[in-house]
């Protein structure tokens, strides 16, 4: 698995709401084998605070060699990170991780909440492109808190080409409640495959709900972390009888099952 | 010292730790760089002085619960908790890799008894590849051993002679920075024993969450490392080589060469590269480069001359 400390440079910053943010960046080695799931740990100052990089879901990858993340701001990195200008250097070591296991022959519901939507793009892409655009039996599902958090990528994901529903805590875009709640409204061909990431109760429930239904659901899951290559062993994560998984080794794309949900 | 005149083309950059030849004095630091392989495809490991492993002790330990790490400024606290494979798997799944590397290997240990230490160094005697021993007296993360040894200098002389009958190999005693003296701690397994020390492990920290009113880490304490700490590490070594004639190996967050030649000034014979890898993985190889330019540069003979050449008088104006 090849990986690359690369100096990308900043082709396009999309202030998406006033916490969101989406940037661009030409980072063809990257770009030219990561995987829908597997993300990049970015470096956001170079100087020595902050220190560490921060660890970010490839939003998007495409073959003219650019990738794309999507974030909200959230504390100093990130705050430093929405404000690079185009044509800025950053450093980004990647791609990490294990990403999504897709298998053309199932269908599919891709599920998403607040930045938790920010993996899914590429695998949906990725989905669509390995399904041919046959993807008539396939769903996506975006939720957030408020309109900001949805609104502004829904476009993208409908272009993909695969059926798209919408919705907010608040009812200020789609429908009004719970991405679960949606789930649970729909008809879902047994051996559907579930995708799901998002805030730790929302995949809590995804994965009771899929445990109920016999569903495969593999989720995305995110820690803070050092290195995102398995040498500080900070990200580990209970899976029950005292024993640790390591989301930047192991994950950060689980079977929902293997996990422990401590809530 | 025998540094016997080599035909090679680049500086010469070779240091030696009791019986140990180094190619360089750049080694990184235990429990930040995995077993090695984790960086292979990252940085050329046989440019390395030397590889320290992650710690290891008798029996598999799953470490501390999350959240284990937190930054914090210019540095990070860290609560792993020793977690490791111990040592039988460490000698059937990771010896054989590193045994096969061009590069020397010194596996750090941990115990929490005078006896464990002496068993984790019995077994580790004679495995191909291990070059050297590292104790670790000094971890601030696990209840059992590491602050009673770290901080007792009768029990620190204790350990060190403990591993040092168990083993031929070199043995380094990794010390504490939270202690009242770490001279007198030097001095103590100086006469335990010990070939070599190593300085500073982590300074132990604490991070609070106003927010959630907790504290950061699950732990609630944790080990301070990076750049943060660094005035202090060099005050150490510079302590320490006034206190014992064994070489000391600098460590405390160092990232570039510059740093790490600053802790030759202060006396070290080596460093160690710790956090600065997970930030860079090519940190340790980038150390190395720098030296080499370094001493190509100041026309040294051997990056041997800046081993203690601090100099205490003032600078003159000019």
């Amino acid at each position: 698995m090849p990986q690359y400390q690369e100096k990308t440079i900043v082709t396009r910053v999309e202030q998406l709401s006033c916490e969101n943010v989406r940037i661009t960046l030409k980072a063809p080695e990257i770009a030219s084998c990561c995987k829908p799931g597997q993300f990049v740990m970015i470096r956001t100052s170079v100087g020595k605070d902050p220190l560490l990089r921060r660890p970010f879901s490839i939003h998007q990858a495409d073959a003219s060699g650019h990738i794309q993340i999507y974030f909200k701001i959230v504390g100093r990195g990130t705050e430093i990170l929405a404000h690079v200008r185009v044509n800025e250097e950053i450093s980004v070591f990647g791609p990490l991780g294990r990403g999504f296991t897709i298998d053309e022959n199932l269908p599919t519901c891709i599920i998403g909440g607040g930045l938790g939507i920010a993996p899914l793009l590429f695998l949906a892409k990725e989905i669509c492109r390995r399904k041919k655009k046959n993807c008539g039996p396939d769903l996506i599902i975006l939720g957030g808190r408020t309109l900001d958090e949805v609104e502004p990528l829904v476009n993208d994901f409908r272009e993909v080409g695969i059926r798209t529903l919408a919705t907010t805590d608040d009812g200020s875009y789609g429908e009004k409640g719970f991405v679960t709640d949606v789930l649970k409204s729909v008809e879902l061909a047994p051996n559907t495959q579930v995708y799901a990431c998002g805030p730790e109760p929302m995949m809590a429930a995804i994965n009771d709900f899929c445990l109920a239904e016999g569903l495969r659901c593999q989720v995305s899951v995110e820690s803070v972390m050092a290195c995102g290559m398995g040498a500080c062993l900070g990200c580990n994560r209970p899976v029950g009888d005292g024993k640790y998984v390591h989301v930047c080794m192991d994950g950060p794309v689980f079977e929902a099952k293997e996990l422990k949900w401590n809530l | 010292m025998e540094f016997v005149k080599e035909n090679h083309s680049g500086p010469d950059l070779r240091v030696k730790i009791g019986s140990l030849h180094l190619a360089n004095p750049v080694m990184t630091a235990s429990g930040t760089f995995g077993y090695a392989r984790e960086f292979e495809n990252l940085m050329n490991l046989h440019r390395l002085g030397a590889v320290i492993v992650k710690g290891i002790s008798l029996f598999p330990r799953p470490g501390n619960p999350p959240p284990r790490i937190v930054e914090t400024a210019c540095g990070m606290l860290n609560a792993i908790g020793l977690q490791n494979v111990g040592v039988e798997r460490f000698i059937k799944e990771k010896m054989p890799y590193l045994d096969g590397l061009n590069v020397p290997v010194i596996v750090n240990i941990l115990g929490g008894s005078i006896e464990e230490y002496r068993e984790i160094t019995k077994r580790l005697e004679g495995v191909p590849g291990v070059a050297g021993i590292e104790v670790n007296i000094s971890c601030p993360n696990v209840k059992e051993g590491g602050v009673a040894f770290g901080g007792d200098p009768q029990m620190a002389a204790a350990v060190t002679t403990a591993v040092k009958e168990s083993c031929s190999v070199p043995v380094i005693v990794k010390l504490s920075p939270n202690v009242t003296d770490i001279g007198l701690m030097a001095r103590a397994v100086e006469d335990g024993g010990a070939d070599s020390v190593s300085l500073i492990n982590t300074l132990i920290g604490m991070a609070i969450n106003l927010k959630t009113k907790r504290p950061e880490l699950a732990n609630i304490i944790g080990g301070l490392s990076g750049p943060a700490i660094k005035p202090v590490a060099l005050r150490m070594v510079y302590e320490v080589a006034r206190s014992v004639k064994i070489p000391i190996i600098g460590i405390g967050g160092i990232e570039t060469a510059e740093d790490a030649l600053e802790f030759m000034l202060a006396g070290a014979t080596a460093v160690q590269v710790g956090t600065a890898n997970f930030v860079n993985p090519r940190a340790s190889e980038e150390v190395v480069e720098g030296i080499s330019r370094y001493v190509q540069e100041e026309k040294l003979h051997s990056v041997r001359e800046m081993i203690g050449a601090l100099k205490l008088d003032p600078l003159r104006n000019h």
